[in-house]
């Protein structure tokens, strides 16, 4: 186990760099000349000289990558080129209000998701089993940003049950977890019910059966936890889509996280947050990928690394 | 109907989907009748072209316009499903806007259609150090969470209908390059490959005419049910203002405006949305159809 652990991190290592060398290109990929979209299109020569002094863009390419990776091992993410102060301290106080979102959601997901999988493949092809099904369809064809305009129109306008934006009490953060959380909660359900069905139809199963173990126990303890396995890898996926899903979660509540903070950089054009912001996603990412093929071994000990 | 992630990189092609893949377009069309939730959505994304392509004759209104005497009313006889804060016939616009939403659907996935199948078949064919090297690049993309790489690409690359367009193909590069790859992998293995190459075919050879052949029905599957994917990322980057620019017709666009009206005016973001959700919604039918079609032993 700790080998495979080991040599999992080695193989995140290629991976790393070239997300750092994608996220340095970004900068390079602006069409025209960064210094003088960053200052706007009137700004004076000498202003955009300076702009383009200080992010280094005279000096050769490798030089300026070399130097992005010396910065970043040293924790150095730059500077904003809006507000003066260094990238790092402008995400940490919003990073962690994006990670209880996406985290809190992950959970909803889950724990809707598996429910509904379980109840629509134990009673397959039943009513309650295509209402599921039909619902989970709907869950991930809709725009999540959608539903959370319609969210905060039923329950915070019209009814006025819960705030309508923010995030620190538990009333703010009802809405934009629902939000987040119903697309994944609607692709585990579906997953969950193809595994379970897999499941169930093996001999093993029918053995427990006739051997006179209650169904009960042959649903969840034989059943669930085979059908958990491909479920672990979905959710290694759907963690994906939360973390940029925040993006737009925190733009419909207007939530001060580290999604809102990309999208007020995008807007004015301060690239180097942009690119610090991505970086982070990008690492928390892998990360959490980490996390998911190791816990994913944890649960079947015969998957082999290639 | 099969119950499989729709976002899924990770999508295995056993060889048993390969072989049956090629086991004649009428069997699966056949398969695909008898379906209905698949026809449900054939027909729907049908019933999409036709109003894209014809739609825009038969509206009354001007998709543009701005008119302020008609500001924010509600659905009415004239105004079918009322107007925007522009006084524009919601309707209307939403018609115009189809054609919009059907060409991102379509070109963005065949960006990444045409970038992402080259790399999954040499990968697949040749195997060894370009293999390893194209997946890892692969991987590298893999490791930008959803969107966020569609995200940082339009910042960069500037809000428009275009940027939109590339930025959400090099996001489908990857589910192509992967079942392309796997796909192969499985068809080289097979015999007669060995024989073909026995009497001398070339390798473009063995690959237009052997290797395509057979992973066309996964591709397939794939690119359907990737537009229904496109289409919901291309209306949230034109909500967070990073897409279509106004006054565009854009369905996202419109929500991203009807916005501020919304809570005195709820048809203003209502309409768009559904509009969304019945595209996303046909193609991810077809999609789940055609899967279930080509591949029965699959169904759940």
């Amino acid at each position: 186990m700790l080998q495979f652990v080991v040599r999992r991190l080695i193989q995140t290592i290629p991976v790393v760099l070239g997300v750092t060398i994608l996220v340095f290109s970004l900068m390079h990929l602006i069409p025209g000349d960064p210094a003088q979209i960053i200052a706007g299109e009137v700004a004076p020569a000498a202003q955009v000289e300076a702009i383009r002094e200080r992010l280094g863009l005279n000096d050769p390419v490798p030089v300026q990558y070399i130097r992005y990776m010396g910065n970043l091992l040293q924790g150095d993410l730059g500077q904003s080129v809006r507000s003066s102060r260094s990238v790092v301290d402008e995400i940490q106080p919003r990073i962690w209000v994006t990670m209880r979102l996406a985290l809190y959601s992950m959970i909803l997901s889950v724990m809707l998701g598996l429910v509904a999988g379980v109840i629509s493949a134990v009673r397959r092809y039943s009513l309650t089993d295509s209402m599921l099904m039909v619902a989970a369809l709907f869950g991930f064809s809709m725009p999540a940003f959608w539903l959370g305009l319609m969210l905060i129109k039923l329950f915070a306008i019209d009814l006025a049950l819960l705030p309508p934006s923010g995030w620190g009490t538990w009333q703010q953060g009802i809405l934009p977890v629902i939000t987040l959380g119903t697309a994944g909660a609607a692709i585990i359900a579906r997953m969950t019910r193809s595994s379970m069905l897999d499941v169930i139809n093996q001999d093993y199963i029918r053995t427990a059966r006739a051997k006179g173990v209650k169904e009960r126990v042959v649903i969840y303890k034989h059943g669930l936890k085979n059908a958990l396995i491909p479920v672990v890898t979905v959710i290694g996926i759907e963690m994906g889509m939360l973390l940029s899903g925040t993006v737009l979660t925190e733009t419909v509540f207007a939530i001060n996280g580290m999604g809102r903070l990309a999208i007020d950089a995008i807007r004015s054009r301060d690239f180097p947050l942009v690119q610090g912001i991505v970086l982070i996603f990008a690492l928390i990412f892998v990360f959490v990928n980490f996390l998911v093929d190791v816990s994913y071994r944890y649960l079947n000990k015969r998957i082999d690394l290639n | 109907m099969r119950s499989m992630t729709n976002l899924d990189n990770t999508v295995s092609t056993p060889d048993s989907q390969v072989i049956q893949g090629s086991s004649g377009w009428g069997m699966i069309y056949k398969r695909l009748r008898k379906n209905k939730a698949a026809l449900i959505g054939g027909y729907l994304i049908l019933l999409l072209i036709i109003v894209a392509i014809l739609g825009p004759l038969f509206t009354v209104h001007d998709p543009l316009r701005v008119d302020y005497s008609t500001r924010l009313l509600s659905p009415s006889g004239e105004y079918w499903l009322g107007t925007d804060h522009n006084g524009r016939d919601i309707f209307t616009r939403l018609i115009h806007g189809t054609s919009i939403t059907l060409y991102i659907g379509f070109l963005s996935v065949l960006v990444g259609l045409i970038i992402g199948l080259p790399l999954g078949i040499l990968s697949g064919y040749y195997g060894k150090a370009l293999d390893s090297f194209i997946m890892r690049c692969i991987d590298v993309l893999l490791a930008f969470p959803g969107i966020l790489l569609a995200i940082a690409l339009v910042s960069v690359l500037g809000g428009s209908i275009n940027n939109v367009i590339i930025a959400v193909g090099v996001f489908s590069i990857p589910g192509f390059a992967r079942i392309a790859r796997g796909s192969t992998m499985a068809v080289r293995k097979l015999e007669y490959i060995d024989a073909v190459r026995a009497l001398g075919a070339s390798d473009l050879r063995i690959i237009g005419l052997h290797i395509l052949p057979n992973i066309v029905s996964p591709i397939i599957v794939q690119a359907t049910i990737r537009i229904a994917i496109a289409i919901l990322i291309a209306s949230g980057l034109s909500f967070l203002g990073l897409g279509a620019q106004p006054p565009t017709p854009e369905w996202g666009a419109m929500l991203s405006q009807g916005r501020s009206y919304m809570f005195d005016h709820p048809h203003v973001a209502l309409y768009p949305g559904l509009a969304i959700v019945t595209a996303v919604l046909a193609f991810n039918l077809f999609g789940d159809g055609l899967r279930d079609a080509i591949d029965p032993q699959s169904k759940g």
